[in-house]
This record gives C-alpha cells, sequence and structure tokens, in this order.
C-alpha cells in the first residue's frame, strides 16, 4: 500500500516536473477568472493576449533553437529593428512626408517581407559564421551584432521613423473575420513549422545533439559548422518575420524599436524550460512561456497594479523558472 | 621521531569503490632520502594508491603513517601540509597568472593591512626558483613557459610546503631528452636534501636511470619490491604483466580475405609520424602503446577528427580523402571513442536519440521528414540485439550505467552499419561480464567480414583478440607481430618501450 502511494507520488512529481510550467499558466489563468471575472476570460481579451504574445514568441521559437545548442542571440531585438525598417522603407506610399527613398512607389508586400528575411538571414548567418568559424562565443558575436545592426538602423533612417505604409503592411496589424488577429495566424503557423523542424528534421535533432555534446555530435558526423551557421539564421529569420508584425501593428517604425527585446523573448524561453547548459528545450516550452509573460502584463493591466511591479514579478519568475529547472535536473544525476 | 627509517609506511591498504576492488592490500614504504619508482599496468592502482595517501580518497581499511604519524581521516590539504605534495601528470596551472602567484595561490604572504603583499612573494619566489636552477622572473605568466618548466614550477610550489615527500605522476610524458635530464638532476638534488620521491612511469628505462627501488602493482595487489641494481626489464615486465590470459577472450578463428584498409606513411605532427599498415577484411587488428605513444591520435586521424600532416589512406585499393567524421562515416567507417563523455554519449538526450544521431540520413519518410515510426522500430531492434538495459528508448543516457552507455554507442556505430571499425578502449572501465559480451560482439563482426582496428591498453584484450598487433612507441611504428603462440605480453611490452629515433 505504502509503495504504491510512493508510485503514485513519483508519478506525479515527474508529471510535475515535466509540465510544471504549464501548470503555473493555468494557475495563472484560473486566478484571474477568479479575480477578473468579467474582463480576463472573454474572447476578445484572450485574442488579445494571444495578440500580444506574436511577435515576442514568434522570436522565442528561434532563441529555443539557439539555445538548445547551447548558444545565445543578443541581436534579435536589433536585427528586428533593421529588418522592419527595411521593409517598411519598400511600403512607403507617396503621402508620406519623409523617405528613405525619395522616388520610390510602395512595393508589392512580398518584395517587402522577402528583404526583410533576407536582412534578418544575413545577419544570422554572420553571427552564426563568426561562431561557428572563428570559435568566438555566441554572446560576444551576437552583442557584436547588437550594436552593430542598430547602428544601420539609425544611419538606413537618420534617425527618422518610417512611417505611411502600404495596405498590404497594415494588413499585418489588422483582423481577418473581423476577430482573429492577423500576427495570431502567423504566430501559430510559425509554431507549427518550428515544431516540425525541431522534432522531425536531422537538423533538428542536430541542434539537440551539438547543444548536447558538441565533440560528439562532430564525431557523429553531424556537420556542426554549418549547422550552427542555420541555427542562427533560423534566429534571424524569425526577428524578420516579427519585423513584419512589430511594423504592420504599429503602422510605422521608429529606429529605437523593439530596445530590449532580445531579453524579454531570452526570459520567455528560459521560463520555458529550455535550458542555457544546452541539449535540452521544446517547443511547447517556448510557447508556454512567452503566454506567461503575457498574461502576466494583461493580468496587472486588468488589476490596475503599477505597470513597475510587472518587471519584479517577471524578474523573479525567470529566476525561480531556472531554479526549479536546476533541482530537477540535479535531482536526476 | 624523525630518524625513522621510513618517512612513509602505508600497510595493508585497502580501497573499494562501488563495484570495484580498486586496492587488495598492498604495502608501499618509502625510506628518507629514496627514490622510489612504482610500476604498474594501467588499472594496475597506482593513481588510486597515490589518491589514498594524498587524503582524496579515504581508505577502506589499513594504516597510512608517515614521518611516524599514523594518520586517520585526514585532506588534501593535511597531507599537504604534513608535507606530501604530488605533482599531477596533467599539469593543472592558473596559466594567466604569474609564476609566483601559482606557486603561492591561497597563502599569499599578508603585509600589515592584511592585503597581499607582492614585494615579499616576489624575493621568496626568486629564492624558491635558484634552489632548483631556475632563473625564470617570478612575474613571468605561467602560460609562457615551457611544459618542463611548468613543471618545474610544480616542483617548487611542493617545495615550498616544505614537502618531506613528493609524488610524481608520468612526469616525463611531455618532456624532451634534454628536459628530462635536468628534471632528473633536480630529483638527485632534492634526495641529496633528504627528501623522498615516489615516481611513477610507464618509461622503465627511466625507472633504472633515477630510482633506488622500484615496487610493482598488479591488479590492486603488491606483487613485488626490488633494489633497482638486483632486477633485469624483464623480470619487471613479467611481475607487471603476469597474469593469465581466460576466457574473456573468445575468439574465433575467422576467414580472413583481402585488404580492406592501408594506411601509407601516415602522420599527424607531433603525435605521430610516418605509420603504415593495412587491415583486412575479416581481421581484427591490434594496437597496443603505452600511454602518450600516439595510437588514440592515429585512429582518430584515420577517422578524420584530426588533421593529417602526410601519407595516404586507401579504402578497397582507392584512395580517399578524409577531413572529417562526416567523410569517414560516408565511406563506412565507424568509431567507438575511448572517452565515452567527452565525445561518445550526449549525456542529456535520450537512448533513442542518442542511437540514431549517426544515421539520420536513413530515418527519413518519403517527404524527407524523419520517420518516428522508423526510428521507434530500429532503436528497438538494436536495444533488443546488443541487450542495452533501460527502462525505454526514451530514458536519458546519463541514467543508463557505463556498461550499457558503452553498449548505447556500439549500437549507435552498428546501425550504420560500417565495414571498417575502429574501437578506441572498447571496453575500459566496464564490468566483466559487459567485457566478454562485448568481445564476443567484436569477434562475430570480424565474422561477417567487416575490418577491425582496436586500441587497448590492456595486453591480455590485444592478445586474446586480434589477429595481428600493430605496436607504437612515441608516435612511431615499432612493430606489426603476428598473433602466434609465441606473441606474449612480454613482447609487446618490449616493443612497446622500443625508442626509434
Amino acid at each position: 500500500m505504502n509503495l504504491k502511494n510512493s508510485e503514485k507520488l513519483d508519478t506525479f512529481k515527474q508529471i510535475l516536473s515535466k509540465y510544471g510550467i504549464a501548470f503555473i499558466l493555468v494557475g495563472m489563468v484560473v486566478l484571474m477568472t477568479i479575480l477578473k471575472p468579467e474582463s480576463f476570460p472573454t474572447g476578445k481579451n484572450i485574442l488579445n493576449i494571444l495578440n500580444q504574445s506574436a511577435i515576442v514568441g514568434v522570436m522565442a521559437l528561434g532563441m529555443t533553437l539557439v539555445i538548445i545548442s547551447k548558444g545565445i542571440d543578443l541581436s534579435v531585438g536589433s536585427v528586428l529593428a533593421l529588418a522592419g525598417t527595411v521593409a517598411a522603407s519598400l511600403s512607403q506610399t507617396s503621402a508620406a512626408s519623409i523617405k528613405v527613398f525619395e522616388n520610390l512607389g510602395p512595393q508589392p508586400i512580398a518584395v517587402a517581407i522577402l528583404a526583410a528575411v533576407g536582412v534578418g538571414a544575413l545577419a544570422g548567418a554572420i553571427s552564426g559564421g563568426l561562431i561557428a568559424f572563428t570559435g568566438i562565443p555566441a554572446f560576444i558575436s551576437t552583442l557584436g551584432m547588437f550594436t552593430v545592426a542598430r547602428g544601420i538602423v539609425f544611419l538606413y533612417t537618420q534617425g527618422q521613423p518610417v512611417s505611411k505604409l502600404s495596405e498590404g503592411m497594415l494588413f499585418f496589424g489588422s483582423n481577418v473575420f473581423e476577430v482573429i488577429p492577423v500576427p495570431v495566424i502567423v504566430y501559430a503557423i510559425m509554431i507549427l513549422i518550428t515544431a516540425i523542424i525541431l522534432g522531425y528534421t536531422r537538423f533538428g535533432k542536430s541542434v539537440y545533439a551539438i547543444g548536447g555534446n558538441i565533440n560528439a555530435a562532430e564525431v557523429s558526423g553531424i556537420k556542426v559548422k554549418r549547422n550552427i551557421v542555420l541555427i542562427y539564421i533560423f534566429a534571424g529569420v524569425t526577428a524578420a518575420l516579427a519585423s513584419i508584425l512589430f511594423t504592420g501593428r504599429v503602422a510605422s517604425i521608429h529606429p529605437g524599436a523593439a530596445t530590449g527585446y532580445e531579453l524579454t523573448v531570452i526570459a520567455a524561453t528560459t521560463i520555458g524550460g529550455t535550458s542555457h547548459s544546452g541539449g535540452i528545450g521544446t517547443i511547447w516550452g517556448a510557447v508556454v512561456g512567452t503566454l506567461i509573460l503575457s498574461v502576466l502584463t494583461n493580468g496587472f493591466t486588468l488589476l490596475g497594479i503599477d505597470p513597475y511591479w510587472q518587471q519584479i514579478v517577471q524578474g523573479m519568475i525567470i529566476v525561480g523558472a531556472v531554479v526549479l529547472d536546476m533541482r530537477k535536473n540535479v535531482k536526476k544525476s | 621521531m624523525s630518524e625513522e627509517e621510513y618517512i612513509l609506511e602505508a600497510t595493508n591498504i585497502v580501497k573499494e569503490f562501488p563495484g570495484v576492488h580498486a586496492l587488495k592490500g598492498v604495502d608501499l614504504k618509502v625510506k628518507n632520502g629514496e627514490i622510489l619508482g612504482l610500476v604498474g599496468e594501467n588499472g594496475a592502482g597506482k593513481s588510486t594508491l597515490m589518491k589514498c595517501i594524498l587524503g582524496i580518497h579515504p581508505v577502506t581499511s589499513g594504516e597510512i603513517k608517515f614521518d611516524g604519524t599514523q594518520l586517520k581521516k585526514f585532506s588534501t590539504s593535511d597531507a599537504l601540509n604534513m608535507g606530501i605534495s604530488m605533482i599531477q601528470q596533467e599539469l593543472s596551472p592558473i596559466e594567466h597568472r604569474p609564476i609566483m602567484e601559482n606557486i603561492w595561490i591561497g597563502r599569499e604572504p599578508k603585509n600589515k593591512l592584511g592585503l597581499v603583499d607582492h614585494q615579499k612573494m616576489y624575493e621568496k619566489t626568486k629564492e624558491l626558483l635558484s634552489r632548483i636552477g631556475m632563473d625564470d622572473d617570478p612575474k613571468m605568466l605561467v602560460r609562457d613557459l615551457t611544459v618542463a618548466k611548468q613543471q618545474m614550477v610544480e616542483i617548487g610550489k611542493a617545495i615550498s610546503y616544505d614537502a618531506k615527500l613528493i609524488i610524481m605522476d608520468e612526469p616525463t610524458s611531455a618532456l624532451s631528452g634534454n628536459e628530462i635530464a635536468e628534471l632528473f638532476s633536480i630529483m638527485r638534488k632534492l634526495k641529496e636534501e633528504g627528501k623522498s620521491i615516489i615516481y611513477i612511469s610507464h618509461k622503465l628505462d627511466e625507472i633504472y636511470e633515477i630510482t633506488d627501488r622500484v615496487v610493482i602493482l598488479r591488479d590492486g595487489e603488491f606483487i613485488g619490491s626490488e633494489e633497482i641494481d638486483k632486477i633485469t626489464i624483464d623480470k619487471m615486465i613479467e611481475m607487471m604483466v603476469g597474469r593469465e590470459v581466460n576466457e574473456l577472450f573468445p575468439k574465433i578463428k575467422c576467414e580472413i580475405c583481402d585488404v580492406k584498409l592501408k594506411v601509407e606513411r601516415l602522420s599527424s605532427g607531433k603525435e605521430f609520424q610516418d605509420i603504415s599498415f593495412d587491415v583486412r577484411e575479416g581481421e581484427i587488428l591490434g594496437v597496443a602503446g603505452l600511454v602518450g605513444s600516439g595510437r588514440t591520435a592515429l585512429i582518430e586521424t584515420i577517422f578524420g577528427m584530426r588533421k593529417s600532416t602526410a601519407g595516404k589512406v586507401f579504402i578497397d585499393g582507392q584512395e580517399v580523402k578524409i577531413k572529417s567524421p562526416a567523410d569517414a562515416i560516408a565511406n563506412g567507417m565507424a568509431f567507438l571513442t575511448e572517452d565515452r563523455r567527452l565525445n561518445g554519449i550526449f549525456p542529456m538526450l535520450s537512448v533513442k536519440l542518442n542511437i540514431i544521431v549517426a544515421n539520420m540520413n536513413n530515418l527519413v519518410n518519403k517527404t524527407g521528414l524523419l520517420s518516428n515510426k522508423l526510428i521507434g522500430m530500429k532503436t528497438l531492434e538494436y536495444i533488443k540485439a546488443i541487450q542495452i538495459k533501460t527502462p525505454s528508448p526514451e530514458q536519458l543516457v546519463m541514467n543508463l550505467s557505463g556498461g550499457n552507455q558503452q553498449k548505447v554507442l556500439v549500437g549507435r556505430w552498428l546501425m550504420t552499419s560500417p565495414e571498417i571499425l575502429f574501437l578506441d578502449e572498447p571496453t575500459r572501465g566496464i564490468d566483466v561480464g559487459t567485457k566478454a559480451e562485448i568481445h564476443r560482439l567484436i569477434t562475430e563482426l570480424a565474422g561477417q567480414g567487416k575490418s577491425i582496428v582496436m586500441v587497448s591498453s590492456e595486453l591480455p584484450e590485444i592478445l586474446g583478440m586480434s589477429d595481428r598487433v600493430v605496436v607504437l612507441c612515441q608516435g612511431r611504428l615499432t612493430g606489426i607481430l603476428e598473433n602466434n603462440d609465441e606473441l606474449s605480453q612480454e613482447i609487446v611490452m618490449k616493443y612497446a618501450t622500443t625508442k626509434v629515433s
């Protein structure tokens, strides 16, 4: 009888440690539903939360791959701004008084998106290439890109916001069928694509292998350098897609846009259980981590709590999540 | 009490680790002002014994008496303070700090304010270095010193603790001839000052040159102690390896066919030079040599993990250019590593992923995505075939025993259907039962016509398993021996200690 109980307790503990972070999200949702039954659990508010999650969420998908591979990407906020201003500059209508390209009319949205993705991929290729081929730490490589990309943004825009954008760009800030925000749809598609990449491709398994033991990965015939470059390209592309969502929502982009986003993205990924010691992490974790941050923001707003408190609580959640995660790993070994 | 003849008297030392009986009642006595040689095969218990004396491992039973005092429960810092120092085989200096800080770390001289007194530290270091014949500036960074000088700094550090007994573990493995002579002259000087030294080495000629007496260990047992001028090298080798080769090696004679892999005058920098040999289909080629002989570097180079600086590799008579492990795998090679943790297992990943990681190209479905169904089936097949004991394929590899981790690696490589297998210490740190299983597997693979190159530091394994034996010494090929009835451990050992200039 005793044995059975302790077995039950063990399974319970296992479930708790595996899905612990999801329980925290559910707990927050339940708490908010009790505290604000009239405003929190409404369809509109839920969609609002998802919409608020999309930009950080898309980038957290890329960051998850980076961190699983035992890397870090500090440049995603700057790359978002760079890709966003490039895309916006190609989408300015003639109504704009300050234009990046004086005589250029609005280009098709596909061109703008491709340009943004190209910029993101290039930035990622440079960061990843430096890590793979010179051996410098990811922290340094992407710290360089963080500064350089932001510098280019200011140079490119001459410090002016890029506004008066084409219909195609503004679509990414609108709703389909009047209710579902486009960013939510883009986020959902990206979750699906990333989950497939990470779970069902050789590249995805290689990401785990590289983070789990880079020497063993090399000996097992994995092309480590090429894969590291691809990982950072992917992170750059997620930043580029996030830039389209950002620009569409705000209907303009200013050169200081998305400052500090890299830290929110790293926070979301970390809360989601992706380990900075490499080899551990999931896409659903990244999604849950992002949603926890969004529900927190939303909840604090609805409850009318001083938004400064939010930062304090957010910081505590990050540290708390990692402490729990470490304890979990210590117990196993 | 200081007039005691012996500085160290260790009696009947027993040390058990979970599942391993590392020392089975060993005696070790060191006289004042004596240089004692300590020899034995890898795994004979030399390092464990030294760690017991240094207080790193508590002994299971037995007595340790140092300088007339009975030692009970003591720590490494206790041992240091009493005057026992060890110079490790692998030095780990703080490379970016000066010599003087390396020597006085943790006990830096202080001034009246309680701050570090750099001037005093400098002078004390200067004096210390001159005692061992070093005239380098104490402010020089340790990373700018040669390995030999780094070793001198370690000896200086030992003296600074006023060590009465200095243990040296393979101190010459990274030194050149002149540097060795220099080290020996310092050792003799220390001896004149009345200090005692335990000198551990595989190089028996050095044991002859420098020690007064030699103690031989084998399989955790004390085999003998002889004055150095009363024992021959042959006798020493016999005492070191004198062990019966038993059923642990179920070698079956297989049909040996054509040459599969041919290596021609291969070199890799300082690691090894000018090595040629071939392996045939169905053959098990043993590679023997002492630590530092270049045996691991040799197969790592063939497998593309290191750059070769000269030479060619042929498979089936065709020259192949292998620049990375990926190339090697594409050419039908597999590599079972000596160091599971370093470049073998992915501890935090599942058994499943650990097994398929080198095989992902063959596990995709029509859409180019990995097929979970195929992965699951294949993984289970190999878990069954090589009897990996794991509760499920999803179990993390770090939760398996060493033997089962090794089997996971074996499974990984067998799944690639290799034709040439490089096995580096395939049974290191594995219990006897699993050992025999892995040996059986190796023989079976040879029976299927695969070519096997097996590096091992255990001579019984080499003799029990191989058809021919390649012997290396200090990066040079010293012999390719047919494994017939006349081949003995003594003969292999002789080739392994023959220097080629």
